[in-house]
C-alpha cells in the first residue's frame, strides 16, 4: 500500500455548496480517506490559519480551492494554500469562472454599500455606520479585511494547475478527478477536468431536435414539456456551448442549462458563441433572414443579455465587466 | 494592558468567521467578537435580472442551504405574480423542504456541532469531527449517518432535478410532476429517515443527557439567554417550515406578535455594528439597546430553538411526544439553554421525517397540476421561510415587465447574529480565567456559535466595502493611481 496523500479543501468567496459535494459522494468518501489524509478542511475540521503557516512548503500533494477571490483574506489564503501544495485544483464554478456572485462586477463596490447599510428598507441606520477595515471597539482595535473592487476566479491571482466545472461539480466528476488522482493519471496541468464535448450531445431532449426556435419565451409564460428541446420551445437553452458532464441535472428538473459547467474548448466566449448559435436556430426556416431585422426583435426579446448569457462567466469573460470611470 | 486571543478561522460552521476575545491585565475576558470577514453582494447584482432566476441566483447565497433560499424566493415570486400554487404543487414543495431539513439538521449533528459532544469539546483537534464520530460510534452507524444525509439530498434531487441548487421553484408552482416510482423511492427514504431521527435522539440522551458533566453545561444559567423566540407556525401554533405566520414570544413564553412575513418590516429592522459585515436585527417595537438580554432588548433568536420556543408544540406525533419530553427536562419555557439547540435540532429531524413521509403517501402527491399560470401581477412581493438555521425572508420589487427592481434579504444567520455575539461572550467569560486557554477551552468557546448552525455564507450576502477609494483609470480602464481614505 503506497503512502497516503496529503489533501487540503478550502472555500473563499463560495456558497458551501462545492463542500457539500465533496459530502455528496457520498460512502465513497470512505475509499478517499483510505488513500488520503485531509489535513485542512474548515467546514468540517478546527485545523486554523496557524497549522497550515506552520506547514512546510509543497507539503500537501493537493489542494481543492473553491470560491473566488473576493478580499485581502481570501488572496492571502490563495497565496499561501499555493505554496503549502504541490497541485492546485480550482474546485468549482466560483473559482473557475466567478460564477452567480461574479455578476456583482456589474455593479460598483461604493453602490452596494449604501444600498446594504443605509438604504435597505429594513436598516436603521441615523448615522450612517459601515462596517471598518480597522475598527475600534472599547476593548482595543479589530479588523476585517480589506474588500476588493471585483470578484477574480483563482487563476488571476495564484498559478492554478486543473480546473473541476459546475456550480457544485457534479459528483461522478469529482470521483472522476479523485481516480486521476490516486491513479497518477492526471492530465497536463492547465487541463478541466471534464468532457469536452457540449450538453447538447448528451442531451436525452435533443435525440430528435428539428433545432428551430420559433420565438423567444420565458420560463413563467410556457409549462415546458419535459420531453421538448427547449430551444424547440423558444426557451433559451445554453446546451449549446456549454460544457457537458453535469448530469443533466437542471435538464431533469425541467429547467434550461443556464450554463454553469463554463464554455466547451472550442468555444472559448459562451456568451458570444451563444447570442450567435441564437441568430442561428431563431425562425431558421427561412435561411436568408439570419441577419434581419426580424431575427434582431426576437433577440431583442432575451430580457438580461448578460445576466442570461454570463450568469457563471461574466468574471472571467471577454466582455468588460461595467463601465470604468 | 489587555492581551488579546484570536480564534481563526472559526471551523466547523458554514462560511467564515474569527473570534478575537480581550483579556483584562488579570486575565479575566473583557469582551468577545464574532466577526464575520466576508461579503459578496446579492442585493445589489440581482437587480436587473429576470424574476424567474431569483430562485437560482439567490440559492447561491448559500449551498448549504440552497432548498431555502430557493423556496423563499419561489414564495416572494408567487406574490410578485399574484398566484397561489397549485394544490399538488405546494405539496411538492412541502415535501423537497422537509427533504431538505433532513439533510441539513443530519449535517449539523453528526458533521459539525455533533462531534464536540460525541468525540467530547476537549478531545484532540484531530478528532473533533466526523472522523472522530465514525471511529467512536462505529462503521455500521457512520454508514447509515451517510446513508441518511445523502436521502435528505436525494429528495431534493428527485423533485428539483439538483441536490444542491435545485430548478424546481417557479411563479405559481413546480417545473415537474412527481412519478410513482419516484414517489416509491422517496417513501420507502422518508420512512428510514423516521428510524433514523428516533436512533439520533436516542443518541443524543445517551450520549448527551446522562453525561453530568455535558448536562452542567447545558443548565448553567450563564450559558443560556434570556432574548424573544422567533419561529413559524401552522393555524395551531406549531412549528412550521414552509408557510404560516411568523410567531414572536417573549421571556415568559407569552405571545408577543404573529405576523403574516409580508408585513416583516412592520416588526423588525436591521442594526449596522462597525466590526462586523453583517447586520443584527431586533423587534422594532421594542428598540435596539446593544447586545443585551432581558424583556428591554429588541433582540431575538431563530432557529431549532428560537422555533420550538415560539410554538406549541410540533404537528406529527413522534416529534410532539419529542418536544414535551425537552420542555419536561428542562421544567421551563422558553428554554434559554444555548446547547439546548442541539436537541431542538433533532426533535426538528424527526418531525421533518414524518413529515415528508406524511406527504410522500398523500394520494395527492403524484398529480399533474402543478402550475397555476393565472397570474394577478403586483409590484411586490415577499417570501418567509423557515431555513434550517431560522426564519428567512425574502423581498422583490419588480418592473412592469417582471425584471428585478429592489432587493432586500433577512437571513437566518443575521437575525440570529446579535444572539451569536452574545453567546461567544457569555462562554469567554464563563470559561477563560487568569489567563489560561488550551485548544480544548478555546473550543468549548466556538461550541457557542456552533450550536446555532450559523451559515455566515448566507448573513455575508451583502458586500460592502469601508472606506472611500478613488480609482485614478487611463480611458482603457487601466489603473494608474489609487487614492484611498
Amino acid at each position: 500500500m503506497p503512502d497516503k496523500l496529503k489533501f487540503g479543501f478550502y472555500w473563499a468567496a463560495s456558497c458551501g455548496g462545492c463542500e457539500i459535494a465533496v459530502l455528496d459522494t457520498n460512502e465513497k468518501i470512505l475509499d478517499v480517506l483510505e488513500r488520503a489524509d485531509i489535513l485542512f478542511w474548515p467546514v468540517a475540521m478546527d485545523t486554523k490559519y496557524a497549522d497550515v503557516k506552520a506547514m512546510p512548503d509543497r507539503f500537501m500533494d493537493v489542494c481543492f480551492f473553491n470560491g473566488s477571490i473576493r478580499n485581502s483574506e481570501q488572496e492571502e489564503l490563495a497565496h499561501l494554500l499555493r505554496k503549502k501544495s504541490k497541485v492546485l485544483v480550482a474546485f468549482g464554478s466560483c473559482a473557475h469562472h466567478g460564477c452567480i456572485p461574479g455578476l456583482a462586477n456589474l455593479f460598483g463596490r461604493e453602490q452596494i454599500l449604501k444600498h446594504v447599510y443605509t438604504e435597505e428598507p429594513s436598516v436603521v441606520n441615523p448615522d450612517g455606520t459601515r462596517p471598518l477595515v480597522k475598527g475600534k471597539v472599547p476593548e482595543g482595535e479589530v479588523s476585517l479585511p480589506e474588500f476588493y473592487d471585483r470578484v477574480s476566479p483563482l487563476n488571476r491571482v495564484v498559478d492554478v494547475d486543473y480546473y473541476l466545472p459546475g456550480c457544485p461539480p457534479a459528483v461522478p466528476r469529482i470521483l472522476d478527478a479523485m481516480t486521476a488522482i490516486f491513479e497518477g493519471n492526471l492530465p497536463a496541468k492547465g487541463a478541466v477536468l471534464g468532457p469536452a464535448k457540449a450538453l447538447c450531445d448528451e442531451c436525452d431532449r435533443n435525440k430528435n431536435a428539428a433545432k428551430k426556435m420559433p420565438d423567444v419565451k420565458r420560463v413563467w409564460e410556457i409549462q415546458a414539456d419535459p420531453g421538448v428541446c427547449f430551444l424547440e420551445q423558444g426557451i433559451v437553452c445554453m446546451g449549446p456551448v456549454t460544457r457537458g458532464g453535469c448530469g443533466q441535472r437542471c435538464i431533469n428538473g425541467n429547467w434550461p442549462c443556464t450554463g454553469c459547467m463554463g464554455p466547451t474548448p472550442e468555444v472559448g466566449d459562451q456568451g458570444g458563441k451563444m447570442i450567435s448559435a441564437l441568430a442561428s436556430v431563431l425562425r431558421v426556416d427561412d435561411e436568408k433572414d439570419i441577419t434581419g431585422p426580424e431575427t434582431e426583435k426576437l433577440l431583442a426579446k432575451v430580457k438580461d443579455p448578460v445576466g442570461t448569457f454570463y450568469m457563471y462567466g461574466l468574471a472571467d469573460a471577454t466582455i468588460s465587466n461595467r463601465r470604468q470611470k | 494592558m489587555s492581551t488579546r486571543i484570536t480564534i481563526d478561522p472559526i471551523t466547523r460552521l458554514e462560511g467564515h468567521g474569527k473570534i478575537e476575545i480581550f483579556l483584562d491585565d488579570k486575565g479575566e475576558v473583557e469582551n468577545a467578537y464574532l466577526q464575520v470577514p466576508e461579503l459578496r453582494g446579492f442585493e445589489q447584482f440581482c437587480v436587473g435580472r429576470k424574476a424567474e432566476d431569483m430562485p437560482q441566483l439567490t440559492s447561491r447565497i448559500c449551498g448549504v442551504c440552497p432548498v431555502a433560499h430557493h423556496y423563499a424566493a419561489t414564495k416572494a415570486l408567487d406574490a410578485a405574480f399574484g398566484v397561489q400554487p397549485t394544490e399538488t404543487a405546494r405539496k411538492l414543495r412541502e415535501l423537497i423542504y422537509h427533504g431538505y431539513i433532513i439533510y441539513d439538521h443530519i449535517l449539523h449533528f453528526y458533521f459539525l456541532g455533533g462531534p464536540d459532544f460525541v468525540v467530547g469539546p476537549d478531545a484532540p483537534k484531530e478528532k473533533r469531527n466526523i472522523l472522530g464520530v465514525i471511529e467512536k460510534v462505529g462503521m455500521e452507524t457512520a454508514r447509515e449517518v451517510i446513508k441518511h444525509r445523502a436521502y435528505g439530498q436525494r429528495i431534493t434531487e428527485i423533485l428539483g432535478g439538483k441536490p444542491t441548487h435545485p430548478v424546481s421553484g417557479v411563479p405559481g408552482g413546480q417545473t415537474k410532476a412527481l412519478s410513482e416510482e419516484g414517489r416509491k423511492e422517496i417513501e420507502t427514504m422518508a420512512r428510514s429517515c423516521v428510524d433514523f431521527a428516533k436512533f439520533t435522539l436516542q443518541l443524543f440522551e445517551d450520549v448527551v443527557l446522562k453525561n453530568p458533566a455535558y448536562m452542567a453545561l447545558i443548565q448553567n444559567p450563564k450559558l443560556g439567554l434570556a432574548v424573544y423566540n422567533m419561529g413559524m407556525v401552522d393555524e395551531q401554533n406549531r412549528v412550521s417550515f414552509y408557510d404560516g405566520p411568523v410567531r414572536v414570544t417573549d421571556q415568559q413564553g407569552k405571545e408577543f406578535a404573529r405576523f403574516n412575513g409580508s408585513d416583516y418590516l412592520d416588526y423588525i429592522a436591521e442594526h449596522v455594528l462597525d466590526w462586523s459585515y453583517v447586520k443584527a436585527t431586533y423587534l422594532k417595537a421594542i428598540g435596539y439597546k446593544g447586545l443585551v438580554d432581558g424583556p428591554d432588548s429588541g433582540l431575538y433568536r431563530v432557529g431549532p430553538l428560537g422555533r420550538l420556543n415560539a410554538a406549541d408544540g410540533m404537528a406529527t406525533p413522534g416529534a410532539d411526544a419529542a418536544y414535551r419530553k425537552l420542555f419536561a427536562t428542562f421544567g421551563a419555557k422558553p428554554v434559554n439553554s444555548t446547547l439546548a439547540y442541539h436537541w431542538a435540532r433533532l426533535v426538528e429531524l424527526l418531525y421533518a421525517a414524518e413529515r415528508a413521509l406524511e406527504l410522500a403517501t398523500d394520494p395527492g402527491i403524484t398529480g399533474t397540476d402543478i402550475r397555476n399560470m393565472k397570474f394577478d401581477m403586483k409590484p411586490e412581493g415577499v417570501g418567509v421561510v423557515e431555513a434550517a438555521r431560522g426564519t428567512l425572508f425574502h423581498h422583490y420589487r419588480l418592473t412592469e415587465d417582471r425584471m428585478i427592481e429592489s432587493v432586500n434579504l433577512i437571513v437566518a444567520t443575521t437575525n440570529n447574529n446579535g444572539p451569536i455575539c452574545m453567546s461567544v461572550r457569555e462562554a469567554a467569560k464563563e470559561l477563560i480565567h487568569k489567563g489560561k486557554v488550551s485548544d480544548g477551552l478555546l473550543n468549548m468557546v466556538e461550541m457557542f456559535f456552533r450550536a446555532y448552525d450559523p451559515c455566515m455564507a448566507c448573513a455575508s450576502h451583502v458586500l460592502g466595502r469601508p472606506t472611500v477609494v478613488i480609482d485614478i483609470r487611463r480611458r482603457d480602464g487601466e489603473l494608474v493611481r489609487q487614492l484611498a481614505s
